[in-house]
Formats: C-alpha cells, structure tokens, sequence
C-alpha cells in the first residue's frame, strides 16, 4: 500500500518571532525551524501503519528549498521517500491542498496522514481540503485509529469529549496529539536517510484567494494585579473577578 | 541532524532523570535500553560494525549534548564507546571486531576497559595483570581498579603482561573466575559505576587477544587518545550548560536594586565562561577531525584533554558563584555539575600526565611549533 505523510516546515515553537519589515512575513533571520509536531504524530502513525500492513512511506512537502530538512527528518524516523513540491512563495492553505493532492493522485497513495494543524498559520485545514479534492474521506483530529483491511475505526477528539467514527480507504487523517507517542530518529535512520532520495519537483500552479495583509504581535499583556496578601484582600478580589473580569 | 536528535532525546529523556541519577548513583535500565536502541553506544564506529558511521566528530557532538544533562551518563557511553569498545576496533582483528562490535554498538552487550590497577595508575605501564598462553588459552590472574561499567558488563578490553610484553584481551564476563568488586563511593560522576575486577585463573580463547602480542600498550594508548577526545566533549557540553544557567539566573536575580547581569562581575565570569567555550569547542573539534582522519593526535589529544577539564572546573566553579547561595544548594543542579566537573582532570590520564605528554614533545620538536 502507498501511504503518504504531509509536512510541513515551521518555526520552532520555542524561538522567538519577530515580524518582517514589511509587516507581512515573519523575519526568518535566527529562527529555528523544524519538522511540524503534529505532522511528527502524522509520521509515526504512516510507519505504524507500515509495520503493520506493509508499503511504502513517501513524505511530501510544499514549500521551498529548506523544506527538505523537516523531509529528512521524516526519512530519518523511517519514511522512505520524498518529495519536495517547489513553491518559494507564500501559498494559501487551498493552493498548498492543490498540489498536495496532485502528487497523491499520481502517488495512488490509499491513506494519507497530515498533522491536525500546523504550528505556524494554524489554519487547520489542508488535510481537509486535501481530501475534498480527492474525493477522500477524512477523519480529523483523530486520537485512534484502526485499520482493517479497508475499513477505519478512528476516534476523534471533539467539544469535550470523543467520537468514534467507521469510514474506508481511501482516506485523508489528520493527527492530533495523543494519537501515538512519535519515534526519535535512530543513528541509523539518520545516516541512511542521507542516502533516500528526494523528489524536487515544481507545485502545481495556484491563485492565491487569501492575501496577507499585515502581520502583527499581540499586544503585551498587562501586568497582574496585586489586590493584597492576606486573606483581608478577599472580598476586593472577588468584586473584581464578578465586576472587572466577569468570570464569576 | 545528529546533534539535533541527540538534544531532543537528552531533554526529554535524560535531563528529567539527571538528579535522580546522582542520588540513586544509578542510571536507570530503561534509560540505557533506550540509548543502545538508538544507536548512541556506537555512534563513531562504521556502519559495517553496526555503528552510526559518525566518526569521532559525530561521537564528540553526541557526548556534548548529553553532558549538557549528565556526566554520569556520558561517562557510562564513554567508557563503554570510547574505550571499552574502541580498544577492540581500534587494536582488534577483524574477526574479533566482527565477533563483538555488532553487539555492542546495538547495547546488547555492555562494555569496560580495563588498564588501571593498584600500581599502576598514571603509571599504566607497570601494571601486574598476567596472561600465559597454556593448551590454547590464554589464562589471566590479577586485579584491576577504578572501572567504569564493570559493575554493569558484559566484557572487558583487559590489558595484561605476557611474555612479549603487554597485550590486550576481550575478556567475557561468563569466562568464569572473575569478581567484581562492590561500587566505589565517589565524589561525583555517582550515576557511572565504578568497580574492582579481580581474575582468579580465568580462561580466555586464544583468538580473543587484541591484535598481536605484546602491542597492548600501544594499543591501550591509543585507545585513550580518542577518550580524550570525549573527555573534550564531555567538559564542553557541561560548560555550555552552565553559561547558559547562569546568564539566565543573572537575568533575574536582583540584588541592590538591578538584575545581577548588571554587574560588571558577573558579567566578567560570563565572558570568561564563554572564552573558554570557544576555545574548548575549537581545538576539541579541529582535534576530532584529525581523528577522523587517520592523523596522529597523540599531542592534540592530549592537548584537547588537558584544557577542556580544566576549563570546565573553572567554568563550573563560575557558575556555582554566579548562582551564590542556590548554587551550593542540591535544589539547583550547579553544586552537581561542579562534582561532576573534578573527575574529568583525573580519568584517561591525569593533568599532569597530559601536560607530560605535551612537554616531551616539546622538547623533542625544540620547541618548533607542529601538530
Ligand atoms: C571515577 C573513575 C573512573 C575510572 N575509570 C577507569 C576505567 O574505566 N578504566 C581504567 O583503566 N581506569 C579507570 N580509572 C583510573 C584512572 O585512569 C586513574 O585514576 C588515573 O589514571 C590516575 O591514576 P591514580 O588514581 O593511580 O593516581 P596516581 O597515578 O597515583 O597519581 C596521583 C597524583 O600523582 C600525579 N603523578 C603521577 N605520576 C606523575 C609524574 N610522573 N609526574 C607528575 N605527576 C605525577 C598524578 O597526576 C596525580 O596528581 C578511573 C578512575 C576514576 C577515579
Ligand atoms: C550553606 C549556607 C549557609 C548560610 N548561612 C547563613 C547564616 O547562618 N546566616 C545568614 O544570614 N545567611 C546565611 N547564608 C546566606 C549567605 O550569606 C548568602 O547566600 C550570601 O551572602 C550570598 O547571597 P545570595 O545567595 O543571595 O547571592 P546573591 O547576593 O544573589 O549573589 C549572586 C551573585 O551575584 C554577585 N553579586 C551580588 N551583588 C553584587 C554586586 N553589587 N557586584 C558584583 N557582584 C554581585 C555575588 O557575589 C554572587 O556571585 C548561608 C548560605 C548558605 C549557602
């Protein structure tokens, strides 16, 4: 069975982000970036779901040239090929599904994972678009999954609570935490994945129907407040709380 | 890739457990499943051998991001990689690497060298250890002391004296005829297991010798240099992590009105910290490279060993002082690194055995500056 993981190339969670001088992208000057945590989930459950039946793993990426890094971290946890779909400037989430779901035609891929949402525009919504393009089915945000011949059992995480879902092949899965606890990429992964091959090929064309405008930080928080220390302070934190912040 | 990868298992893995390692002077099973499972206990050695295919380059990166959470465990992989399995890649035949690379570097089995003995500490050389070669055995009488791992191996690079001199042996712990010795109590490092090794007429297969006889001692000398270099490596990550706790702490802690970082002092112990940073990082690295060439590093190694451990004491020592009364405290982990620190100038050849080693070439070069 071809089975192919969708990732994505983002910003570390844990640098800090500085916004561009042209107010619409962020200053990549000193970023980290790295393999999507949510497509890492996406990953381990592509090599589980080798393990278990059997194919092959092919990682794709929309994006530009660096891309390849988070690919070949994916090559490195066990995937087995890649493909980098060329686009150097900013795609919407549509344009990126477009040519996601291209190249999975022409991979006849049966099952495809995604991250549930992608750390650094946080649209949540190219796995979806992606299987509406093909004509998938979809599961998201699951937090299990089984696979039975063709049939999926896969529960979703949902407004407090879980739903479980039955759907088949071919299918579209995004992957929320919890779902499996991501492999690290042995030395032996990481050396034979420079010897895996990846696939540069140009991204399908797209109009943009989203534009940015202007990016900007959120405004810093106010400093707390101290309304005192012991337990005289009580009844002036509670009129605060039901009068100013409204919470109870 | 490799560093990165490294750091995130470290942080995730074994940075949660560094105090409880020091405390319980033991290095959860698991933990060392998990690091023989990928694949660091053979990170240098070539991929035929069942190794990562890193070089000393990749084995110094490895061990520097591991420091960064814990000697003890960096110790452990050390000894095992650095020394314990390096005498047999280094020194050993290729049926002998064969026979028992694979298994090591996979952390199925566990490894020590053992040089050190009650004479002969710097003075390796005069070690006592005996192997005679009767009916096709090689059977070995003698004690050794201060090894790391032995507590927790499975075999041993032992050097012992046979007729032609000194020559190593891989010597299984199921042989029979051997005792380990209970656990030294130590300062620091307390995770690393340190024991005696006594061999009452232990039987060793005469194709388990390590090359040819009477080459040990080169061969165990070699094997150290490329400790050496770990010991580099082991004293960079450790200072790297203090720099960083300490710049951090300064940042925040007030004293007089303004964050300590303020003060010219501290700043000043900040930027002999980081000096030493940099030039531990360069000569460990140009070091490894050579290393990784083929290239004598007798000096070099030496040379990276003698100023990484002692830079790291200074810089730990920084670092505790930075931290003032939370640094000597065990609710921070500076007073731990500080510990840690002291046996990196001890182990794989003393200061002043280094500081030998460089001075007699030295004189031998007439002072004509060549590495
Ligand atoms: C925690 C720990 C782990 C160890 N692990 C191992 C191991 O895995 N395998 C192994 O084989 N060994 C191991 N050792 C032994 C270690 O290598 C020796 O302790 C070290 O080489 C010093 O030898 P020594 O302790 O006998 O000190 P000594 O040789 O007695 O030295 C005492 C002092 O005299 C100085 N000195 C000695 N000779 C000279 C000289 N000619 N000129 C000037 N000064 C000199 C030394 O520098 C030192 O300051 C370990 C030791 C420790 C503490
Ligand atoms: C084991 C122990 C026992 C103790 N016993 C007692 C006791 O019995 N009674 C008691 O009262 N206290 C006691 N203390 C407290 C001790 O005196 C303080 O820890 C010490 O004075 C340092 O203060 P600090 O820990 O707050 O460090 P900080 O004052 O925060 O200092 C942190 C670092 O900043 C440096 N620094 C601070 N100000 C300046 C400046 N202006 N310029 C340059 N550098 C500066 C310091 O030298 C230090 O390196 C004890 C502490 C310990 C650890």
């Amino acid at each position: 069975m071809k089975i192919v993981v969708c990732v994505s190339h983002v910003p570390d969670t844990a640098t800090k982000i500085v916004v561009g001088s042209d107010n619409k992208t962020i200053d990549a000057n000193g970023v980290t970036y790295v393999l999507n945590p949510y497509d890492e989930i996406a990953v381990e459950e592509a090599l589980k779901t080798k393990e278990a039946q059997g194919g092959d793993v092919v990682v794709v990426s929309v994006g530009p040239d660096n891309n390849k890094e988070s690919i070949r971290k994916a090559l490195a946890m066990g995937a087995d090929s890649g493909v980098l779909l060329k686009d150097d400037n900013y795609r919407d989430s549509v344009g990126v599904a477009k040519a996601l779901a291209e190249e999975i035609k022409a991979q006849d891929a049966q099952i495809v994972f995604f991250g549930k949402q992608s750390v650094d525009y946080d649209n949540s919504i190219v796995g979806q678009l992606t299987a509406e393009m093909l004509g998938y089915n979809c599961v998201s945000v699951a937090v299990d999954l089984k696979l039975d011949g063709e049939k999926i059992t896969a529960e979703r995480e949902i407004e407090g609570g879980r739903e479980v879902i039955e759907t088949s092949l071919p299918a579209v899965i995004t992957c929320q935490k919890g779902l499996n606890e991501p492999r690290y990429a042995a030395l032996k992964g990481i050396m034979a994945a420079k010897r895996k091959t990846i696939e540069e090929k140009d991204a399908a064309v797209s109009e943009n129907s989203v534009e940015i405008l202007e990016m900007k930080k959120p405004a810093p928080k106010e400093p707390g407040k101290i309304v005192g220390t012991d337990s005289s302070a009580v009844p002036e934190l509670v009129r605060l709380l039901k009068e100013e912040a409204k919470v109870i | 890739m490799l560093q990165a990868m490294v750091r995130e298992f470290t942080d995730a893995e074994i940075r949660p457990v560094a105090a409880q390692i020091d405390e319980e002077e033991k290095i959860p099973d698991g933990l060392i499943k998990k690091i023989g499972e990928l694949g660091l206990l053979g990170t240098s050695f070539p991929e035929k051998y069942g190794g990562g295919g890193f070089g000393g380059v990749g084995y110094c990166l490895a061990q520097e991001e591991i420091t960064r959470a814990c000697n003890s465990t960096a110790a452990f992989i050390g000894a095992h990689q650095s020394i314990g399995a390096n005498a047999i890649y280094i020194g050993g035949s290729e049926e002998l690497k064969m026979k028992y690379l694979p298994a090591l570097c996979a952390g199925e089995k566990i490894a020590a060298f053992a040089l050190t003995e009650a004479e002969a500490g710097s003075d390796a050389f005069n070690l006592k250890t005996e192997a005679k070669l009767t009916n096709g055995k090689w059977i070995l009488n003698g004690e050794k002391i201060w090894i790391t791992n032995a507590g927790i191996a499975d075999l041993f690079s032992v050097f012992a004296r046979t007729d032609k001199g000194i020559t190593g042996f891989v010597v299984e712990k199921d042989f029979g005829g051997i005792s380990i010795g209970p656990k030294e109590k130590k300062m620091g490092i307390k995770g690393s297991v340190t024991n005696t090794i006594s061999f009452d007429n232990v039987e060793v297969p005469e194709e388990n010798i390590i090359g040819r006889e009477g080459r040990g001692f080169i061969v165990a000398m070699k094997t150290l240099e490329a400790g050496r270099l770990g010991i580099g490596a082991a004293s960079l990550g450790a200072a790297k992590e203090m720099l960083e706790l300490s710049a951090k702490y300064a940042a925040q802690r007030k004293q007089f009105n303004q964050f300590i970082s303020n003060f010219q002092a501290i700043q000043f112990m900040l930027a002999e910290m980081s000096t030493n940073i940099y030039a531990m990082e360069s000569i460990l690295y140009r070091a490894a490279e050579k290393y990784d060439n083929g290239e004598d590093i007798s000096t070099d190694a030496a040379i990276v060993k003698l100023f990484c451990s002692e830079a790291v004491t200074k810089v730990t020592d920084h670092a505790l002082q930075i931290h003032g009364g939370m640094g000597f405290s065990r609710e921070l982990p500076l007073e731990r690194y500080y510990r840690d620190a002291r046996i990196l100038r001890i182990f794989e050849g003393t200061t002043e055995i280094q500081k030998m080693i460089i001075g007699k070439k030295a004189v031998k070069q007439k002072g004509k500056w060549k590495v």
